[in-house]
């Protein structure tokens, strides 16, 4: 176990070397001149060339690099144009509200697929196996910029049970959450329901069922375990898809993480604090790939064995 | 065992698809009202025979909006899934047929692209190229073609070792007509099936991105800059938030039935 976990975070080396590459190479690299754009079309050309030296953007490109990778290595990511404050400062502040986001999401999201995903695979083909599936495909394509003002109408304006808007208490929370996690539960459900009914059938259910278990003993103690693995896959890749989902939510529900910090620093061209955000994005992406591949070790030994 | 033509998801998504494509092209000549034409004595008219879905905050119908941002948001997503299909396929295909070092390369450059979360990747593009419809293209396919790269390459390493292949290789086949004859026609469904459900995936990422002002530029209609407008009347007038939303919701469903019949009809090993 200790060899594929070491293994595992060997690998992310090297993708996380090129997610910072990719980064850098994106603010760089693109047609147009952050600092005119920053400073607009009429500016001094003495002012351009004062904020291009004070970026170090004057310097030559790979040189440019090797700072930028040395400062981000020791945490540094640069201070915002704008306000002047350090950028790992500014993210550091905001990112507890973009994971607490994601985090109720997927609780929202796990709670809601396997009600859906056992009810449907109790009895395939079913009334409740319709009606759950059914549910799913709609959760599945109502996109989140839909779901959230149909919420906001339903839920805050009409029946005023919550708050409409903004980071607060556990009822802030719920609108946004239910809205991120909902496309996630629907995937969640499907899989779990196709997994659960494939092991059903599998001969060790058989075993598990004529030494006397009863269904729901044997479902939960040898069925949940064995479907485990799609489900895995699918949270791990959903949750980079809750992360960058949040974007938007935190947009439509006025939530101060993250997402709102890019969209704010996109729309005043402070690049250095953009740069520093869809940093903080990916690697957390890429840390959260990790956690996945870990689980998989953990639930399958097959995995960490072969 | 032959294609199942006849199943409810594709019948579904196919009309879904047909009515939208339909609306798209001939809605915004059969509809009179301007969609860009302000009218301050209809803002946030409600709906009546004049104007069947009410008018926006500034006077602007709302239904003759929402038919010209079908076609921005069809035209775009359709154009983006037609170059990344292209150019994943051409590079997908590379990397499986060369091998070696080329294929390790290429393969570690999508895992690069891919540990980027993508809308972060556009949004950051975008907003480095600027706002613009263009510019929105050029984001969405940068972060489009990594799958289709994939697959294409998943199911050509998969596909060479299939014994018809194999036979066709030691009958002295060329790489071309190998290419042509027996792994393109074989790669045509499950890329038909993936391509629908990624114009599904585009038209949320199109609309989140116009939503986030990313987009189009204004006053020029698209479903996600009609959803961040009508946001702000959201208490008195719903219906400039339900309207587009409903159009994307129904486009998304669209696709994703039109992929699953396709899936449906063109597995030949169920």
């Amino acid at each position: 176990m200790r060899g594929y976990i070491a293994r595992r975070i060997l690998v992310l080396v090297p993708v996380a070397l090129g997610v910072a590459t990719l980064t850098f190479a994106m603010i760089h690299l693109t047609p147009g001149d952050p600092v005119v754009a920053m400073l607009g079309e009429n500016a001094a050309p003495a002012d351009v060339e004062g904020l291009r030296h004070t970026l170090g953007l004057d310097q030559p490109l790979l040189r440019q690099y090797f700072i930028f990778l040395s400062h981000l290595l020791r945490g540094d990511l640069g201070q915002s144009i704008v306000t002047g404050a350090p950028v790992a400062n500014l993210v550091l502040e905001r990112f507890p509200a973009t994971l607490e986001l994601a985090a109720a999401a997927l609780s929202v999201a796990i709670l809601v697929a396997f009600a859906l995903g056992f009810l449907a695979s109790v009895r395939p083909g079913s009334g409740l196996d319709l009606g759950a599936m059914g549910f799913a495909v709609l959760g599945v394509s109502v996109p989140h910029l839909c779901l959230g003002p149909l919420l906001m109408i339903a839920f805050s304006l009409r029946l005023g049970w919550l708050p409409l808007s903004g980071r607060g208490g556990l009822a802030h929370l719920v609108l946004p959450a239910v809205t991120l996690g909902t496309a996630m539960a629907a995937i969640v459900a499907r899989i779990l329901r196709q997994s659960l009914i494939e092991a059903q059938a599998q001969d060790y259910m058989r075993t598990a069922r004529s030494k006397g278990l009863g269904q729901r003993a044997a479902l939960v103690r040898h069925a949940v375990r064995n479907a485990a693995t799609p489900v895995i896959t699918v949270l791990g890749l959903e949750v980079g898809a809750l992360l960058t989902g949040s974007i938007v939510i935190e947009q439509i529900f006025s939530w101060p993480g993250l997402g709102r910090l890019m969209l704010q620093a996109i729309g005043s061209r402070d690049y250095p604090l953009v740069e520093g955000c869809v940093l903080a994005f990916s690697l957390s992406y890429v840390l959260v790939n990790l956690l996945t591949d870990l689980l998989y070790a953990v639930v399958d030994p097959r995995v960490r064995l072969g | 065992m032959k294609p199942r033509w006849r199943n409810p998801s594709l019948i579904a998504g196919g009309a879904i698809v047909c009515a939208l494509a339909a609306a798209a092209a001939l809605g915004p000549s059969m509809v009179a009202a301007d969609p860009l034409a302000i009218n301050l004595n209809l803002v946030l008219a409600p709906a009546g025979w004049a104007h069947p879905l009410g008018c926006d905050a500034l006077g602007r119908d709302v239904l003759a909006r929402l038919l010209w941002g079908a076609r921005i948001s069809l035209s775009v997503s359709v154009a983006v899934v037609a170059v990344s299909v292209t150019l994943g396929s051409i590079i997908g295909g590379t990397a499986a047929l060369a091998g070696g070092a080329a294929d390790e390369l290429m393969m570690r450059l999508i895992d690069v692209l891919l540990a980027f979360p993508g809308i972060l990747f556009a949004l950051a593009l975008a907003a480095i190229l600027g706002p613009g419809l263009l510019d929105l293209t050029i984001a969405l396919c940068a972060i489009g073609w990594t799958g289709y790269a994939r697959l294409v390459r998943g199911e050509i390493l998969s596909l060479r070792e299939r014994d018809y292949v194999v036979a066709a290789r030691a009958l002295g086949s060329r790489t071309e007509r190998l290419l042509w004859r027996h792994l393109l026609p074989a790669l045509a469904g499950p890329l038909i099936v993936r391509t629908s459900f990624g114009v599904a995936a585009i038209i949320v990422a199109e609309a989140a991105l116009s939503f986030l002002g990313l987009g189009a530029r204004l006053p020029t209609p698209t479903w996600g800059n009609m959803l961040d407008e009508g946001r702000a009347f959201l208490l008195i007038a719903p219906n400039l938030t339900a309207a587009p939303g409903a159009a994307i919701g129904l486009a998304v469903l669209g696709f994703n039935l039109l992929g699953d019949g396709l899936n449906r009809a063109l597995d030949q090993r169920r």
